[in-house]
Formats: C-alpha cells, structure tokens, sequence
C-alpha cells in the first residue's frame, strides 16, 4: 500500500485547521489531501442509533408476521406478542424521529450532511463517477477514484434503497400503527392516506413486510461494501463512521 | 301528500304499538348506534313529525345476500324499518308488483320526491359491452343506475359489490363490474360494506339517515363510522391470546379447542374494518371466530383478490410466479448474500495477484 511521505502546503493547511472545508471544496471534485473530518457527531450518532433500530425492527417485525410457536398456559399468564409490538412500535418511533432529526440536520450540518437527500443527476462529472465506480466493482478498474463522501454509486445505492425506503417504511408503518390507535388519532390524521393508495390495509402489510426485505437486502450489501472499500479503497471507511475523519491513503490526483 | 309521507309514528300507531313500546324503541336505536341519551329524544320527535323517506332499492350484478341479512335484522325489526320507518317504494325482489307495473314506480318516485329519496344499491353494474351483462327492465343496468341516481337526495351503497366489486369485479373481471361510486359521482354515497354487511349495520345505517334527515359521519373510505371505525381485532374477544402469544397452529389442535387466536391460520381480523366482534350475527348469537374460523375480510376492499382465507401473508403474482412476501424477499436477500460472496472472493482473488504482479 502506498504510503504518504511529504506532507503538500494545502495538507498542513488542513491539518492546522486553516482550510475552510464547506465553502472552497467542490464534493464533487476528487482531492488530494491526508484528512478530513466529513461526518459530525450527530451525523454518527444517528448512523448506529439508527443501525440498531433496524436490526430491532427487523427481528421484531419478523416475528410479528410469523409469530413464535403458541404458549400455553392462561392467557393472564403471558405477554409475549404485546412485549413484541411494544419494542417493534418503540423501534419505530425511535427510526423515525431520528429520520426527521437527521433530516432537520442538513440545515446546520456541513456540505456531506446533505448528500443522503438528493441526487446530483444534472452533474456530468456525477455521472462519469457513477459509470467510473461500476467499472471498479465489476473489476473493469486499476483503483477507484477518491471521494470526501459517499462516492457516486453509493450515494445512488443511499438514496434509492436506504433513505427512500426509510421514508416508504415510516410511513405504511405509522398508518399500520394508526389502525390500533384509532381513526382519530394523530398518526391516522398524518399517514390515513396512506388507505387511501391502498384500500385494503392487507396490502400496506404486505408492503410494508417487502419493505423488510429491502432493508436487509440493503444491510448486507451495505456492509459487504463498506468493508471492502475499507481494504480496497484509498480512504478509510469503517473507522469513519466512529471518529468522523477521513483519512486518505495517497495523495495522488485521480 | 299521499300515503308516502305520513310519519312513521302515525303508522305504527295505526299497527297497534304503544307510545311507551316506540320510546323502548327509539333509545335501544340510540345506544345502537353509539348516540346521547338525548338522541333518543330527537330520533322520537323526529320519527313523530318528519314524513315518511322514500326508498327506491335496486339490484345490479349481486347474489341478493345483502337483502338476506336485511330481512333477518332483529333489531330494529326489518317489518318496522320496511312497513314504517321509510317508504320502500321499489325494491323488486320483495315488492308485490312486478313488470311494467313495478317500473311505473320508479317513474312515479323520481317525479314526484324529486331530490328527496334515497337510492339504495345493492349490487354493481358491468360496463363492458356497454353494460350488457345486466340487464334490468329491458335495459342495462347502469343506464337505469344512472337516470335513477340523478335525483336522488343520497345513495346508500349495500355491500361489498356496491362498495368495493366484490366477486364479479375479481380479477379477471370479464364483465368490467365497478363499485357505485365509479358511475355516480355528483351524489353523497355511503358504503355499507361486508358480504353481506351485518343486518343492524344495515337498519342502524337507515334509522339514522331517516331520523336526522343526514348521513351518518364517513371515515375516509366512506363509510359510516359508527360501525366501520374499528377493526374486528380490535374488539375481539380473542384478542388476550393474541397479545400474549398464544394461536391455533392446526384446525384440531389443543389451541383451535382452547379457542386461541386464529391469526396464524390467516384470520383478516387485523386488516377487516367491520363491527362483527361487537354485533354479531343472528341475533347477536355468533360471528365467524366466535365460530373458530378466521375473518375473511369480506368488508374489505378487494377481498377475493388477496388469495387464501388461510394465509397471513398475502400471495404475490408478479410474472407468472406466485410467492408472498417472505419467499419473495428471502430469494432476493439470498441471492444478493450469494453474489455479495462471489464478489468478495472475485475480490480477493484479484487483490492477492495484483500483490504478485507487484
């Protein structure tokens, strides 16, 4: 692995703080200096946070569609589907308040904690990146190119199958929620149209249990992905989303 | 104004009930129908000063099963809704007159309660074939749907084919059989669904409009709330086995016996809007989990549609391949971890030859 020997004016720039990361940088543009701090606390927080509520989510909703094997016994003497739906419902509120939290975020946060709410799809320079990094997975590449955030097809990949499906998950979730809480509650007020696509609330179920599957499609390609780029790559990955700070392996241009 | 329009306390007077017999009458309707104590009062003014509302009942594509629970209403007796409470002034499988002599009717009402009457619709029209796959009367049935709503002052929408198609709108649906409210648009329509819908749903439904001369208040999908705002797993009596985990696995296993929740043996309960764990059926005697079978979501929209009464997860069709969510999902899940380890080992194979190389 190449190794950095002399450290550049900019890069001492960087590491004595004196660059200004938000205003001069094009995200876009590959660069070429040491590290970079890219994701804020909140930003991490929000990541494992929301990361184990998936993972409770998941497993509880699970067994909300296939429920463990019957209990006997008195009916009195057990809670075992409520205790269920109680941690499932609970998750739920916890992904999305934290959905909104990080979504409020992008307005006090810097440049990269906007990326997961939209697609530059009018950047040819995006595009090329996007065309660049399906080379590199389909091993078509010598080496990737260098990005501060999400390089183009994870932020695709981001977009499409983790933010939107989060948003698609909230809200046939709170409708489904809804339907126990009762016509006039708050969540049949905001998510009731919800019946309105789907008239048979049968169906929100069934989606919303496809949805399942989409985020644990998701999950392992998320993690195979950000591993391998953590091996293969030329910025660090993993330890990222813990410290927040990018560090670069080369400071060569692309 | 003729016989119609005399007032339902008059008639029932005239039939020999005590005053004392109508005032029982109109407080169980009010607890009925989930009213104030001073509802009581306002249904008994009503029911003694207001003329008598004319009803013209008609059938489309239907199997009549929505008349079959009408009549078998305990409460409020059907004799009293239909002899007293409103005018049925045509409803051609149970009125006397028949031919040209019963089609006069409907020419008679239009004219005469202009704006006034209700139109109630049991059943729904085909539009293929320009509607020729019902015939009624001599023409088809959603031209006389059409010309007969066009007066009406509101349209009750009986049942499932009414509301939502039900059978003869499932798929393939070769005769192209809409829900009422896909061909009267300019009309309040309420939706009284369930195959058939419960029969004091039905007369409640009636009692009300009659009495305060306005639907009752619609959710979002049209239908009264008094009876449709609540799920049947919401007040079912099953539902402490179903919080604390405990199902029937097999139809004659020791749970079916115990009588646990039939939620793994495809109960629509948790999907099903409808007031059958709260009335019931016949008089109040059962409903179908009372009975040890799962709902089967005939209230709902789509109901034949959704594959198996027996399945929690809906089937999916999509190219031919019938799956539910969890096979459809598991496979994807499956093959993406399949080719994620492909990658991985294509991966590494590639790194260890470039160090080589190198």
């Amino acid at each position: 692995m190449p190794t950095t020997t002399r450290p550049s004016r900019f890069q001492e720039q960087v590491l004595a703080g004196v660059a200004d990361i938000g205003g001069t940088l094009n995200r876009e543009l590959p660069i070429n200096r040491p590290t970079i701090y890219v994701y804020e606390a909140p930003v991490r927080l929000w990541h494992w946070v929301n990361a184990l509520a998936i993972v409770v989510l998941v497993v509880t909703g699970y067994f909300i569609g296939s429920p463990l094997p019957t209990l006997s016994g008195e009916a009195s003497d057990h809670f075992l589907m409520g205790y269920i739906r109680f941690t499932h419902f609970s998750a739920g509120y916890v992904l999305a308040i934290g959905f909104v939290m990080r979504f409020l975020w992008i307005f006090w946060g810097n440049i990269h904690s906007r990326q997961l709410f939209y697609l530059p799809i009018w950047s040819r320079k995006w595009w090329s990146g996007v065309r660049q990094e399906l080379r590199w997975y389909m091993f078509l590449e010598k080496e990737p190119r260098k990005y501060i955030g999400h390089n183009p097809l994870a932020h695709i990949f981001m977009v499409l199958m983790a933010m939107s499906i989060t948003v698609g998950m909230i809200c046939t979730g709170f409708a489904l929620y809804s339907q126990g809480e009762g016509i006039d509650s708050w969540q049949a007020k905001a998510f009731g149209w919800v019946f309105k696509l789907f008239p048979n609330s049968q169906d929100v179920h069934t989606w919303h249990h496809m949805g399942m599957w989409v985020i644990v499609t998701f999950v392992i390609i998320h993690i195979y992905a950000a591993i391998r780029e953590d091996i293969m790559s030329r910025q660090t990955m993993i330890s990222t989303m813990i410290s927040g700070e990018r560090q670069f392996r080369d400071d060569r241009e692309d | 104004m003729g016989v119609a329009t005399e007032t339902f306390y008059d008639v029932i007077r005239r039939q020999g009930i005590s005053r004392r017999s109508f005032v029982k009458f109109c407080s169980l309707t009010a607890a009925s129908l989930g009213l104030s104590p001073v509802a009581a009062t306002q249904m008994a003014h009503a029911l003694e000063t207001k003329p008598r509302v004319p009803v013209i009942w008609m059938h489309g594509l239907e199997c009549t099963c929505c008349s079959e629970s009408f009549i078998r209403s305990a409460h409020p007796l059907v004799k009293d809704v239909i002899l007293s409470m409103i005018s049925l002034d045509y409803d051609d499988t149970i009125m006397a007159a028949a031919g040209h002599q019963a089609e006069a009717i409907l020419e008679e009402t239009k004219e005469k309660y202009k704006g006034q009457y209700i139109l109630a619709v049991e059943g729904n029209p085909p539009l293929n074939e320009d509607g020729m796959y019902c015939i009624d009367g001599g023409r088809p049935f959603v031209e006389k749907l059409k010309y007969m709503a066009a007066d009406a002052s509101a349209v009750v929408a009986w049942g499932a084919c009414a509301s939502w198609g039900c059978v003869q709108a499932a798929k393939p649906n070769p005769t192209h059989a809409v829900p009422i409210d896909k061909v009267i648009l300019d009309k309040p329509i309420i939706k009284v669904p369930g195959c058939p819908p419960i029969a004091e749903v039905m007369t409640g439904v009636i009692t009300y409009i009659t009495t305060f001369g306005r639907l009752p208040e619609l959710d979002r999908q049209g239908r009264p709330k008094m009876f449709y705002s609540q799920r049947i797993h919401d007040k079912c009596y099953r539902r402490g086995h179903f919080d604390a985990g405990q199902f029937v696995e097999a139809w004659d296993d020791e749970g079916a016996r115990k009588g646990y929740c039939l939620y793994k043996m495809g109960c629509k309960g948790p999907t099903t809007y409808n007031a059958c764990s709260t009335v019931r059926w016949n008089n109040g005697v059962s409903f179908p989990i009372q009975s040890g079978h799962g709902c089967i979501g005939c209230s709902e929209d789509g109901f034949w549609d959704k594959e198996s009464f027996y399945d929690r997860l809906t089937t999916i069709n999509q190219f031919g391949v019938e799956a539910n969510a969890d096979r459809i999902g598991g496979t994807i899940a499956g093959v993406v971890l399949a080719g994620v380890a492909v990658h991985a080992g294509v991966t590494a194979v590639k790194r260890i030859s470039t160090k080589r190389d190198e």
